[in-house]
């Protein structure tokens, strides 16, 4: 296999070296395959998407897309490439037909392919009935099918999806998978940025963790599962105000330190041993009169992942 | 990339901005019903309290006086759109949609502030022709009235320039909006647009006098055949000589900011 994106020991600096965006970041993303960039907000996953994309100049470190070099010929990697971005860059005062008719224009497709890609992509991603009205009317999960349309006009071999799904509501996202999904399937090669892990578990073949511009984890979705290691306990307590019991209960039957979402009342903790550990919390927490509304005992998600990672909960961080 | 791929892009950009005149209604009152509001206004508010030159028309000869500076600032005006324009395409991310397309890096520029020709030329037409409606005429011949709209146009064409560096350094088009009322104000009315510079104070007068929103106000006065009978001749070399004098300003303008607005969008998008 080859890589579709080499990204070799890349650092950029904003405010004249002050703020490391990234810090000597290296990853490969082999072709026909996704590759999920994760990472708290301000981590850098948007810095490497821009630099790989053509639309940042890193300071240090070389990059290649479908093995063109990005500094040395970015028009070259603009040919061969898709970007989609973390808000859809779409014009909401054109039609979706007009809109992706001028990036074929722009992708010297010529007037009447240009027309024509832009119907077949209109029809591909469901927008053929609202293909003739302004964008302003649209839905947020039509402007996000229409800017990844946007991304597939030249129909490229690589394709950088930086948060493809923030702020869409659940159907439209699993939409957007399904879609990604097919892209890959179609021997696509993705570089997906999210804060939702659940997305990352949907969709990538590999992960790279970053954090403060550095990689802090990779592999794939399971061996940082496995990484994690153990199960977790996690269950929801009945009554908020005795959440401080059931976190020193539980901290004396798991294997770490519990995490406490007040708010859901819901507490995870890293247990070994498995049921005898589910047992003897339920039996300590029945001993002390706290009710337990939910309780289950899981393999580690890859918010667990994350969590232990960098200390902190994705979309919290958010 | 050649010349011709910039100018084949920049079309493909400006046909996308001047599909949004039509769409947008912020846009559509301002290149159709200001203009017609400027000229009535003007002419009816101011017109029936002056008399230029000692002339008791009933304000007749300020009217044709006043209509060549209104062109003036209307289009001056209207590269508030080019940068407003620019500003907002940076917010919504299709400045980067742009950038990630194999198209000429010039293109999005140079078909922007092409684009806000066309819509400074409809508003010229909708101007003139509520300009006729109040009285206004036409007293040289006509291609001496179209080298005069001309040269309006194309003095705005290289403000336009200034507009989208302003554009592209903005944080948003309301900045724009506001930065360009404060710059596009004062310079237009301390000028020949409204009054003969002859009235103004001393220091404001040398300013007007030297002012190109004057010189390109006096050179289409006087190519739309709009000097009034009994006018003495201006003072300095600039208002003597106003078209060249016009077109140099427009050519240092362009000379300066083109580059500097083209560096910009390679900066400012790659923040």
């Amino acid at each position: 296999m080859t890589a579709a994106i080499v990204a070799e020991a890349l650092v950029k600096t904003y405010d004249s070296g002050k703020v490391k965006a990234l810090d000597g970041v290296d990853f490969q993303v082999e072709e026909g395959t996704v590759l999920g960039l994760l990472g708290p907000n301000g981590a850098g996953k948007t810095t490497a998407v821009r630099i790989l994309a053509t639309l940042l100049k890193p300071d240090s470190g070389r990059a290649f897309v479908a093995g063109i070099d990005v500094i040395a010929r970015p028009d070259d990697v603009r040919r061969a490439m898709g970007l989609s971005g973390q808000y859809a860059a779409v014009d909401e005062y054109l039609t979706g037909f007009e809109n992706l008719d001028m990036v074929g224009r722009l992708y010297h497709l010529g007037r009447r392919r240009s027309a024509e890609r832009a119907r077949e992509l209109l029809a591909r991603f469901d927008l053929v009935d609202a293909g003739d009205r302004p964008v302003k009317t649209y839905s947020g999960g039509m402007r996000r099918r229409l800017d990844l349309a946007g991304a597939l006009v030249a129909d490229p071999k690589v394709l950088f999806l930086d948060e493809p799904t923030t702020g869409l509501d659940p159907r439209s996202r699993t939409g957007m998978w399904d879609v990604i999904t097919e892209l890959v399937a179609g021997g696509t090669s993705v570089l997906l940025t999210t804060q939702y892990l659940e997305e990352a578990d949907r969709l990538a073949d590999s992960i790279l963790v970053i954090d403060h511009g550095q990689v802090i984890a990779r592999g794939t979705v399971d061996e940082l599962k496995d990484e994690v290691g153990g199960e977790r306990l996690e269950l929801v307590a009945a009554d908020a105000a005795r959440l401080d019991e059931v976190r020193s209960i539980l901290g004396a039957v798991g294997s770490g330190e519990p995490g406490i979402d007040a708010q859901t009342r819901r507490i995870t903790v890293p247990v070994t041993g498995g049921s005898a550990a589910l047992v003897e919390a339920l039996r300590q927490l029945d001993a002390a009169g706290i009710e337990v509304r939910d309780v289950s005992l899981r393999r580690p998600t890859l918010d667990d992942v994350f969590l232990s990672l960098t200390g902190h909960e994705a979309e919290a961080s958010a | 990339m050649s010349v011709l791929a910039t100018l084949g892009d920049g079309a493909v950009v400006a046909k996308r901005n001047l599909i949004k005149i039509k769409r947008v209604p912020d846009l559509l009152v301002f290149t159709t019903l200001q203009p017609i509001m400027f000229v009535v206004l003007f002419a009816y508010v101011f017109g029936g309290a002056i008399n230029l030159a000692g002339s008791d028309d009933g304000g007749q000869a300020y009217r044709e006086f006043l209509i060549a500076g209104i062109f003036a600032q209307t289009v001056i005006f209207g590269a508030t759109i080019t940068g407003a324009g620019l500003a907002d395409d940076m917010q919504k991310g299709i400045i980067d949609r742009f950038r990630s397309l194999p198209m000429a890096q010039g293109a999005v520029l140079l078909g922007r502030t092409m684009s806000d020709v066309a819509n400074n030329l409809i508003v010229v037409i909708v101007m003139s022709l509520t300009g006729l409606a109040v009285g206004w005429r036409i007293r040289s011949s006509i291609p001496e009235a179209l080298a005069g709209f001309l040269l309006l146009l194309t003095f705005a064409y290289a403000f336009s320039w200034v507009m989208a560096f302003v554009g592209l350094l903005a944080p948003s088009p309301e900045v724009v909006n506001n930065a360009s009322f404060i710059v596009i104000f004062p310079l237009t009315f301390i000028a020949n647009t409204f009054v003969p510079v002859e009235t103004l104070p001393g220091p404001l007068r040398s300013f007007a006098e030297w002012n190109p929103v004057s010189t390109v106000t006096q050179a289409a006065r006087e190519l739309f055949g709009n000097i009034p009978p009994g006018t003495v001749e201006p003072h300095g070399w600039a208002l003597q000589h106003p078209a060249g004098y016009t077109l140099i300003w427009a050519a240092i303008i362009l000379a300066i900011f083109v580059p500097l607005a083209n560096r910009q969008y390679k900066r400012a998008a790659s923040r």
